[in-house]
């Protein structure tokens, strides 16, 4: 099970704040592309995914018991 | 108000609370930086915003950025507060805080505390206009990620 934390627009667009999934062992641009497949609406072209609370790469691995976040651009201060 | 010196909180902010976090004997000035929500932006006007937060890791960006400035200005403290919820017009969004044995560490450091947060603290702010309302990412006064990612500093 991978958790899923939604946030600003994301929320919107997917209608809720979390998701558990039940993908295998699969990199961070596998899981933004089956969520894209999954969400068509959701706009992740430029949301960045940090993975147990750490920035990740589109090439580094996400496993059952992560828990990944998508980040749009960010607009704190 | 605890003695954390990076939060994330839904209550106002008091800024001498920040200010007493980083008061030390060794210290000749201490600059704080007040970022109030604006009511007007190119012609637009703004009812109120709505700030969230990934509060776990936007805490330990914060605590980050206060390494980075521990960094590059030897001997500074800093404490950073951003406030989530909803705010009006004049409210304080969020309060950075450094103190430096001389004057131009501290303001340099402060500046960047708050450019920082733009770049890599998982926080938005929701603009209630007017006439509409918009989730805030891509504004013009902010980084855009062209790479896809925030400019991170030690990589």
């Amino acid at each position: 099970m991978i958790t899923v934390l939604l946030f600003a627009h994301l929320q919107e667009e997917i209608g809720a704040d979390r998701l558990e999934l039940e993908y295998g062992e699969l990199t961070v641009q596998e899981l933004k592309e089956k969520l894209q497949n999954d969400y068509p609406s959701s706009r992740l072209e430029s949301v960045m995914v940090a993975v147990n609370e750490e920035y990740a790469l589109d090439s580094d691995s996400v496993h059952s018991g992560d828990t990944v976040a998508l980040i749009p651009p960010v607009s704190g201060g | 108000m605890t003695d954390n010196l990076f939060e994330v909180i839904d209550q106002p902010i008091e800024v001498g609370e920040l200010v007493k976090k980083v008061e030390r004997r060794e210290a000749g000035a201490i600059t704080t930086f007040i970022g109030t929500v604006r009511e007007w932006t190119k012609g637009r006007r703004t009812m109120y915003l709505e700030y969230q937060a990934y509060i776990p890791m936007a805490v330990k960006m914060l605590a980050k950025i206060g390494e980075e400035i521990e960094e590059k200005w030897q001997d500074t403290k800093v404490a950073i507060t951003h406030r989530v919820g909803r705010l009006d017009i004049s409210d304080i969004a969020v309060v950075i805080a450094v103190s430096s044995p001389h004057r131009k560490a501290a303001y340099e450091a402060n500046e960047y505390a708050i450019e920082r947060i733009k770049q890599i603290v998982p926080i938005w702010k929701k603009e209630h206009w007017e006439d509409g309302e918009t989730w805030i990412g891509d504004q013009l006064e902010n980084v855009a990620y062209p790479s896809g990612e925030p400019e991170m500093e030690d990589e």
